[in-house]
């Protein structure tokens, strides 16, 4: 006779649902509740007038301003990031220690003290002659020093784990070291690359703070999406804050959303 | 000989690993470099592969100078203890993987890779990734993709050590058999002298970073060349100065020539063999007898029995 097992209904342990009520309920509270008001909000007038706040002329070219520098400074932040992790996991070199610490300088610093920086060494009085300030140029700059870990600390604890054996077991069977790079390393960092620059991506696009000094806030030119909503709701325009608001979180939850299943597409195979 | 290491030193900083080391494979043999941890054969393997480079000292496979040479150029299979497998590739792309890089027409490799998957029993699994391998299976798959480039020489580091006994012993058989079918010359490290008697046809053991002595099982068996050997590759036990294995000793109740009394202090049975625990004017020292002889014998604690070497019993006398 064989065997029936009869399988429970899956139940969750005491401590389990506690666990999730309450990050279901934190969760709710400082995330979902508050996006969902966006997004309430940003209906309020109707379809067509959500569509008008987000096509007017300077709302338009904020978020393309906006969208097109966050996906520039993500692909450099791809390639630099993990050069830079990699110079700091594979090269020995005096200083490896304080420059691993400077990394995390623009998550500690103020994003606002961060344009003051910048201004300082790229606007109009340049200690190097490079002024950068009121231009398109600027933006990219204050989005690349603020994402610029992102890529970085997500590569780095890969590249630590990467099993040496593995590398030598390809040089064993004939690679040599641009092969064993492209064939056995890079494989194995991409997810880690793609989710960094998911991160740098979605974070550039929502930034204020270091912009807002040295774009000088142009419009048609270089003001950022960010800096557009504050300055519709100063004119008391908050459905059409809304509406841009909701504009960078579909593109964020679409960006998001799209390099998770690039990733679980690559991890299938591994 | 396939395999020539001259004069080999190598340190790790200011610990020395290899001390003057030379050793000579012959082509077409079975190896097994065997010795305590530390004794610096798993560097001795990697100097042989170009995975690490010796201080002072050559290196010659196939009769080429190869002590210069990257690990890429020297035709060496290396097959390493924990897998090293390519976790982003298919059992098959891992196989592949060194005809990939010789850019190999896609039909040869397909052929050649299915060939090797046969021959290490994975051919239904040519499509899994590593991950949904057991160690085994991983560590027969790491096999035939050292076995596809066709090297001169096959290399394994502790090739079984990170598989569990069973797994182990299977392994242990069929690597033989495969070496019998496949006659490349193979060197494998090893801290396990059962494996090593087993498998190997030559056994060449390390310690200290020295070669202590090389020849056949058999050889390094029974005639060891000090008593480190003797003690590294089996059971030992001490009486009357000398070191003797256990099964070389004979027990019998009456006083005999050359024998002396030693009193029963536990008789323990381990299945087929017992293991007679005796002391000897204050010595500990024990004795594998079989069942059959045990029964005959009668013997517990507290009998006085007479023991001695059996005739043409290997011993080597102990300094004191």
């Amino acid at each position: 006779m064989t065997a029936i097992t009869v399988r429970p209904a899956r139940r969750l342990a005491g401590g389990t649902a506690a666990g999730l009520g309450v990050a279901v309920l934190y969760l709710s509270l400082i995330v979902l509740i508050p996006l969902a008001a966006v997004v309430w909000r940003s209906a309020d007038e109707g379809p067509g007038y959500f569509w008008r706040s987000v096509t007017t002329p300077d709302a338009w070219a904020a978020l393309t301003l906006t969208i097109g520098a966050s996906a520039l400074v993500a692909l450099i932040n791809l390639v630099m990031g993990t050069a830079i992790a990699w110079v700091l996991v594979r090269d020995r070199f005096p200083g490896r220690a304080v420059l691993d610490t400077i990394i995390d300088l623009p998550f500690a610093l103020p994003t606002i003290v961060a344009g003051l920086v910048l201004l300082a060494l790229y606007g109009p009085q340049s200690p190097l002659g490079i002024n950068l300030a009121y231009s398109r140029a600027g933006v990219v700059l204050a989005l690349l020093f603020v994402t610029l870990p992102f890529v970085v600390r997500t590569v780095q604890p890969v590249l630590l784990e990467l099993d040496a054996e593995m590398e030598q077991a390809a040089a064993s069977l004939g690679a040599g070291p641009f092969q064993i790079f492209r064939r056995v390393i890079l494989p194995n960092l991409i997810p880690a690359m793609l989710s960094g620059t998911a991160l740098a991506f979605t974070r550039a696009i929502a930034e204020f703070g270091s912009t807002v000094l040295i774009s000088g806030n142009l419009p048609f030119k270089t003001q950022v999406a960010a800096v557009n909503i504050f300055s519709q709701i100063e004119g008391d325009n908050t459905t059409g804050a809304a509406a841009i608001s909701t504009v960078l979180l579909v593109v964020a939850l679409v960006a998001l959303i799209s390099l998770d299943v690039l990733q679980r597409w690559g991890s299938r195979r591994g | 000989m396939a395999i020539e290491v001259r004069d080999v030193n190598k340190s790790f900083g200011t610990t020395p690993v290899l001390h003057d080391v030379s050793l000579d494979v012959a082509a077409g043999s079975l190896t097994a470099l065997l010795g305590p941890s530390g004794g610096g054969k798993s560097t001795l393997l990697r100097v042989i592969a170009g995975l690490e480079r010796p201080d002072t000292g050559t290196v010659r496979i196939s009769g080429v100078d190869a002590t210069r040479l990257s690990p890429q150029r020297r035709g060496v299979g290396f097959v390493f203890q924990h897998y090293a497998a390519f976790k982003h590739l298919s059992v098959f792309r891992n196989v592949a993987f060194g005809l990939e890089i010789r850019k190999r027409p896609k039909d040869e490799i397909r052929k050649r890779v299915m060939e090797l998957l046969e021959l290490v029993h994975l051919e239904k699994l040519a499509d899994r990734y590593p991950s949904q391998l057991s160690g085994g299976q991983r560590q027969r798959m790491a096999l035939a993709r050292a076995l596809a480039v066709e090297p001169q020489v096959l290399l394994l580091d502790e090739p079984f050590g990170a598989l569990d006994a069973q797994v182990r012993k299977e392994l242990r058989t069929w690597l033989r058999r495969l070496h019998d079918e496949v006659h490349v010359t193979t060197v494998f490290v090893t801290h396990d002298q059962e494996e090593a008697i087993e498998v190997a046809d030559t056994i060449v053991v390390l310690a200290g970073g020295e070669v202590v002595q090389t020849g056949s099982p058999g050889e390094v068996y029974d005639n060891p060349a000090n008593p480190f050997v003797m003690r590294f590759l089996g059971p030992v036990t001490e009486i009357g100065g000398s070191l003797v294995r256990p099964h070389d000793i004979e027990i019998s109740p009456g006083p005999v020539e050359g024998a002396s009394p030693a009193v029963v202090s536990r008789v323990v049975r381990l299945g087929f063999e017992v293991r007679v625990e005796v002391e000897i004017g204050g010595q500990e020292a024990w004795v594998q007898v079989t069942r059959e002889q045990a029964d005959r014998l009668g013997l517990g604690p507290g009998d006085t029995v007479h023991v001695r070497p059996a005739p043409g019993a290997r011993s080597l006398v102990l300094a004191l």
